[in-house]
């Protein structure tokens, strides 16, 4: 048995009589009884078919005898509709009448209510408008019926007030006839639950993140760089000594150089955007023109610097004409001298990677195979402080919104994110890796940043969170060495060892190109939504779903024993020995072994 | 069997005739020889018929019972030689050899050895020299009980030999018809055995059971002692049961039967039966009592309160209140002492009259019995077993006991009854008050009973009710509260059907948890249970102190009352008031509209804890609804509230304003495609800047220090 019955729901619907024509092609139509009384069929409940068209030249053949207001005055909701009664409806307003035409604006609103009076549409009229619309019972007085009797007949008609929906003027807010009550508007949580249930099941179903890949090199990517002022050049650096410079909306290679011999180290642009310099094996750092070179002419290097070691790495300035290289020592170039400015050490280890402070320009970061960190102001001619962490770290990258963070991608699969305030405590251990992590770029909101690991998968880690919320792979993707964020903050580049570099979306599932209005306020309010409802277990479990090559996920399930066995061991250790003689060390500060100044 | 009937007659007439043939003289001359030949001959071809008629010419094994002289190739028998076999003649080979010469020297020499003699060996025996080994003896001699040789006496031996043919024969052919038989029977256990059907066996099993059931009982009557020793065999059954895992539903068959339990009513009830077989087996019984004993007999009873942990698998739900048990516990040491000196009184002023020192093992049968009925009660729960029992009891009827005996049994049995028809037990008249109050159980297990919430017994009539039920089940050892019931409702008994259709009609329960009960007490209730007062009035008082102050059954049984009737489903009114009549202040729909409009709620199905009194049941919560529900609080939330508060908060537009929809959806960082972000600048952050110059990115709470972070600078700026 159905509860509540069926004719309980609405008694609106109940007290309509049975729907009129549509505007379908052939739709029955049931002449009113309050209409023509000249079909004896009709009366007796017999319905014949006819075209809208038909229907229409019914009724401009009938003058509306029955459903015209008598008289004005005894239609006192009928408001400024009154006056138009006596016009006969035109024939494309008739048609539209079924739609509702309550939503079109520019109609006189008098000829609307007009409109709404035929009997036809009286039915679906009723249903659609709901309570907006208020009922006017109306005595018509039926004297020009051919059989001359005056019957009187209670007419149900639609009016509306417009100056309930009307604007003033055109700079005034729409007015919306919404009832906010929420007595009308039942079971919030369960139906915002549902939506951001599928919102989250669409997320996965399109998070498709591959876009394309780039081929061309013909060894493996060693480095990447960003045009500063252009989003869709990219330029990289490959392990033959090759230079390649890439459109990313054509997705091809625009500009190919030789530029070194062996190995390209390091490739950074200038932030002007008019030229770029590359380090390689072969001890020169060279800039070069952004611009290719003229027709016919050679592939030129604007400077060539000789230097005594080799540099593994080089980054320019953010404001000056300055840049830094690393190899032995970390070196501070003026652009306009072959020898650098000053020359900074701290130990004797080669330094990988060298990066300057997007914000606070005169701070370099550069980190060394002995195991350290090291910061270094540019204005002084010693290094500021060192950390010391327990493997090496391979690459650092400063947080372009906060001064003082910078993660770094460190070879025991984890990354450490520092305050350089305070560096004998890292802020957030960032763990998911299954081995080296290679590379870091932040977002250029700051909000995230990815990494690039000898695991063959880059992954992307909120900053504030320890876990990453996702890992891109394929196939074909072997080790990658580089990875970068692009200044749009939509995509990431990685270069890998196979040759290719890969454009990936930074949100998988995001629809990419112009997004009408409404299509954005929906996917802020389903992003939302997930986000209200992320700790409920289901849309928990479908969101962190996630695909992983074989390889990874059984290094995960070992990685997960071995860190538990270390776990209970360290446990059993602090059970059976004095209380207080070991210390409980927190996994942050484990891994960092010293920090000096 | 026909067949064996047949070859038994044959048998017989075979033997007749060998009588008549047979002179009376039983000394065996040749030619007597020779016709007791011609009629083993006789006989033997007449058993060769017999075995001809069955199928299968099986060829038996001969056997020698007694002496005859035909020989057989097939079982050598050295009968007929007569002649006496050495074991030098065995030795010796057919044709003599020098080799075994020696062998044959050694062993003669061996032979002439004479072993050593103990020194006290013979004179001894033979020589008695004090007059106690005289007249022992003398009164040796005087049976002519063998001294030396302890083989036969001469008694047995003149019996012997004056054991005659007929009388030979007849031995041999009651020896035949044993084997015979024996063949029949073995024959039969292996068909028997072969037949597969578990129901065969089940009855079988069951028969056996009450064939064995009844020898005891007769054992017990003819001789108690023997009784007792199965008594404590029984015991010991007992014991290894509960050693044993057996019947604990932990067994392969019964993990395969539990998962199929959810599905399978024949599985639950198998898994059931199982369990109740092994509480059965577990179950303990009253050892019979001596004196110093009955107290332990009783704390066992008591013991039974506490539900075995090894066993009490589905007991565990919802045990008993600790508290509760402990005190009950404690409380019947001091109670048992004081039972004896009145129980004793009572049985006295019954009239039996009879002296003490027959008291007391009638007391001990008394106990049995009713060991033996608990038991019997036990294990035929589901079926009838009322016609059964009153038959053995009619058996024994001498002694004032055993009428006490059988009264006693009536009793119990009816007790029985009342206990198998416990669901539909009827508040009747006065007959029985005791049974009226008994409460229905949902499951025919005992220890649900106990099970029952010890609050109950705050009221006063619950705790009547608690004890009631104490009493069904333990079934105390109260010969004198029977025997008055028994007076009591003397009529009762023979009208046995018209009672259980009185008991039919449901209890209300709400008016048996509230109701006051009929102070019957002074009439029903025997001195144990005033015994058993007194330790719950004991234990009332601890209770009473604990819940000092709160009605807790009454909360209980209105929030029960409650909970039904907000899960009954409402009746809709549809009336529109002025809606086809005058409306207005005051005024109201009429009677007829409203009863027009009114739409019935339809009855729902039975709620679930109907039947009982001391149990919510909600109906309405879904368990698949679990899955989609936190059940950790979130990270940042600190209380429950805090989160709920959140999550009840609608962001959408279907109950916001498009002004507040826009703003609670807006992201936390919003960033426009296709434009660079820059670095920040300290003017973009700093009160220093007018303007920024980029307005890509459009950050909406900037990410704030958290105090932890500030304080570590702190640390390090002090460094």
């Amino acid at each position: 048995m159905q509860w509540p019955p069926p004719w309980r729901r609405s008694p609106l619907v109940s007290a309509t009589p049975p729907p009129g024509p549509t505007t379908g092609l052939l739709c029955p139509r049931r002449v009113s009884e309050a209409g023509d009384s000249s079909t004896e069929g009709a009366r007796t409940g017999h319905s014949h078919y006819v075209t809208p068209a038909e229907s229409a030249m019914e009724r401009r053949s009938q003058p509306f005898p029955s459903l015209r207001p008598a008289s004005p005055t005894n239609a006192p909701a009928h408001g400024r509709g009154s006056d138009c009664t006596a016009k006969e409806p035109p024939l494309a307003n008739v048609c539209r009448q079924n739609y509702g035409a309550a939503q079109d604006p520019v109609e006189p609103a008098g000829r609307r209510s007009a409109s709404h009076v035929t009997g036809s549409s009286l039915g679906k009229a009723e249903v659609a408008c709901g309570r907006r619309w208020r009922w006017a019972e109306l005595v018509a007085n039926s004297s020009w019926s051919p059989a001359g009797r005056a019957t009187e007949m209670k007419v149900k008609m639609l009016s509306r007030n417009p100056d309930n929906y009307v604007r003033e003027t055109k700079l005034d807010l729409q007015r919306v006839p919404r009832n906010y009550d929420p007595a009308l508007h039942p079971f919030e949580v369960p139906r915002e639950y549902v939506r951001a249930l599928n919102a989250t099941k669409l997320e996965r179903v399109f998070a498709k993140p591959f876009l394309a890949s780039l081929d061309g090199h013909r060894d493996g990517v060693n480095c990447l760089a960003k045009h500063p002022e252009n989003l869709a050049t990219v330029l990289s650096g490959a392990c033959d000594g090759e230079v390649r410079i890439w459109n990313l909306t054509q997705r091809n290679c625009i500009r190919t150089i030789q530029a070194h011999e062996g190995f390209v180290r390091g490739i950074c642009t200038r932030f002007c955007g008019t030229s770029f310099f590359t380090v390689g094996d072969d001890k020169t750092v060279k800039q070069w023109k952004m611009d290719g070179p003229g027709c016919g002419d050679e592939e030129e290097p604007l400077h060539t610097i000789l230097g005594k070691t080799v540099y593994t790495g080089i980054d320019h300035h953010w404001k000056e004409a300055v840049f830094a290289t690393c190899g032995q020592q970390v070196d501070i170039w003026d652009e306009q001298r072959t020898n650098p400015i000053c020359s900074m050490t701290w130990g004797f280890d080669s330094i990988s990677s060298v990066k300057f402070n997007p914000i606070e320009t005169f701070l370099l970061g550069s980190c060394a195979s002995d195991r350290n960190i090291v910061l270094y102001d540019m204005r002084q001619a010693t290094p500021l402080k060192k950390v010391i962490l327990d493997m090496r770290t391979n690459t650092i990258c400063w947080n372009p919104m906060e001064a003082f963070i910078f993660t770094a991608a460190n070879e025991d699969y984890n990354l450490y994110t520092f305050d350089m305030r305070a560096l004998d405590t890292p802020v957030m251990v960032h763990m998911d890796h299954v081995s080296a992590v290679l590379d870091v770029d932040y977002s250029p909101t700051g909000k995230e940043f990815v990494s690039a690991s000898f695991d063959k998968s880059i992954r992307i880690f909120p900053v504030d969170k320890s876990r990453s919320r996702e890992v891109y792979h394929t196939k074909r993707m072997q080790h990658v060495i580089c990875v970068k964020w692009t200044s749009d903050s939509k995509y990431i580049m990685c270069g890998s060892d196979e040759m290719n570099i890969r454009l990936w979306k930074a949100n998988a599932s995001e629809k990419l190109g112009v997004l009408t209005s409404r299509e954005k306020a929906a996917k802020d309010y389903n992003q939302k939504l997930k986000e209200k409802f992320q700790h409920y277990p289901h849309i928990k479990r479908i969101a962190r779903h996630r695909h992983l090559p074989k390889s990874i996920y059984s290094q995960i399930q070992e990685q997960r024993i071995m860190k538990e066995a270390r776990r209970r061991k360290e446990v059993n250790r602090i059970k059976h020995s004095k209380p207080g003689s070991v210390p409980i060390v927190s996994e942050k500060k484990k891994h960092v072994v010293a920090v000096v100044k | 069997m026909t067949a064996n009937r047949l070859a038994e007659s044959l048998l017989a007439l075979s033997q007749q005739e060998e009588l008549a043939d047979l002179p009376k003289d039983y000394l065996l001359s040749e030619s007597e020889d020779e016709g007791d030949n011609d009629g083993e001959r006789k006989h033997q071809k007449l058993l060769e018929a017999i075995s001809s008629l069955d199928g299968k010419n099986r060829r038996k094994l001969a056997e020698r019972s007694e002496a005859s002289l035909k020989v057989s190739e097939f079982n050598v028998s050295s009968e007929g030689s007569g002649e006496k076999l050495v074991l030098a003649d065995l030795l010796e080979p057919v044709k003599t050899s020098s080799s075994l010469a020696t062998v044959k020297k050694q062993l003669s020499r061996v032979k002439s050895k004479k072993t050593v003699e103990l020194p006290l060996n013979k004179e001894e025996i033979e020589r008695a020299r004090t007059p106690l080994e005289q007249e022992i003896f003398n009164l040796l001699h005087k049976n002519k009980q063998p001294v030396t040789d302890p083989l036969l006496t001469p008694v047995e031996k003149a019996s012997l030999r004056a054991m005659s043919l007929e009388e030979a024969k007849m031995r041999r052919a009651e020896l035949q018809r044993a084997r015979a038989l024996q063949s029949y029977y073995e024959a039969k256990a292996r068909r028997e055995k072969k037949i597969k059907s578990k129901k065969y066996h089940k009855v079988v099993k069951k028969g056996k059971a009450k064939k064995a059931l009844k020898e005891f009982e007769q054992l017990r009557k003819v001789n108690p002692a023997a009784a007792l020793e199965e008594l404590e065999k029984i015991e010991k059954a007992r014991m290894m049961e509960r050693m044993s895992l057996k019947h604990q539903n932990s067994g392969k068959w019964a993990k395969s039967k539990a998962i199929m339990a959810k599905y399978d009513l024949e599985a639950r009830q198998a898994m059931q039966e199982q369990l109740s077989k092994n509480k059965e087996l577990t179950q303990k019984l009253q050892v019979a009592s001596e004196s110093e004993e009955e107290e332990g007999g009783t704390e066992d009873v008591e013991e039974l309160l506490v539900p075995d942990v090894v066993n009490e698998v589905q007991m565990n739900a919802d045990g008993p209140n600790p508290w509760m048990l402990r005190s009950c516990t404690s409380d019947t040491k001091e109670a048992a002492t004081q039972e004896d000196p009145e129980q004793l009184p009572e049985l006295e002023a019954h009239g039996v009259s009879e002296s003490e020192g027959e008291e007391r093992p009638m007391a001990e049968e008394e106990i049995l019995l009713r060991e033996f009925e608990e038991r019997r009660s036990l294990r035929k729960r589901s079926e009838l077993s009322q016609d059964a029992e009153p038959a053995g009891s009619q058996e024994t009827i001498d002694s004032g006991s055993q009428e006490v005996l059988s009264e006693l049994r009536v009793l119990s049995q009816k007790l029985k009854e009342n206990h198998q028809s416990r669901k539909q037990k009827a508040s009747s008249e006065g007959t029985i008050p005791q049974v009226q109050r008994e409460e229905p159980a949902p499951e025919e297990e005992e220890p649900l009973l106990l099970q029952r919430p010890e609050r109950v017994q705050t009221l006063e009539e619950l705790e009547e009710l608690g004890k009631e039920e104490c009493f069904q089940n333990k079934e105390l050892p109260r010969p004198v509260l029977e025997e008055q019931q028994s007076e009591r409702t003397p009529n009762n008994r023979p009208d046995a059907p018209k009672e259980k259709k009185k008991k039919e009609q449901m209890i209300d329960l709400q008016n048996l948890l509230t109701t006051q009960s009929p102070s019957v007490k002074s009439l029903a209730v025997p001195t144990i249970e005033e015994l058993e007062d007194e330790e719950e009035r004991n234990h009332r008082q601890m209770i009473k102190e604990a819940f000092a102050g709160d009605d807790v059954i009454r909360d209980f049984l209105k929030e029960k009352r409650e909970a039904v009737e907000a899960s009954k489903p409402k009746d809709v009114d549809l009336t529109l008031p002025g809606w086809g009549e005058w409306g207005g202040v005051g005024l109201k729909p009429s009677a007829k509209k409203r009863r027009r409009f009114l739409i019935k709620a339809p009855e729902g199905p039975p709620r679930k804890d109907k039947n009982l009194p001391n149990v919510i049941i909600n109906e309405k919560r879904n368990i698949h609804a679990a899955a989609h529900q936190v059940q950790v609080l979130p990270y940042p939330f600190t209380h429950h509230w805090q989160f709920e508060r959140t999550i009840q908060t609608p962001i959408g537009s279907t109950w916001n304003t498009q002004r507040a929809f826009q703003k609670l959806t807006t992201p936390k960082v919003v960033t426009k495609p296709g434009h660079i972000i820059n670095p920040i600048k300290a003017e973009d952050v700093g009160y220093r800047s007018s303007s920024r110059s980029d307005l890509s990115v459009i950050q909406r709470n900037p990410k704030r220090i958290t105090t932890r972070h500030k304080k570590q600078l702190k640390k390090c700026s002090v460094d």
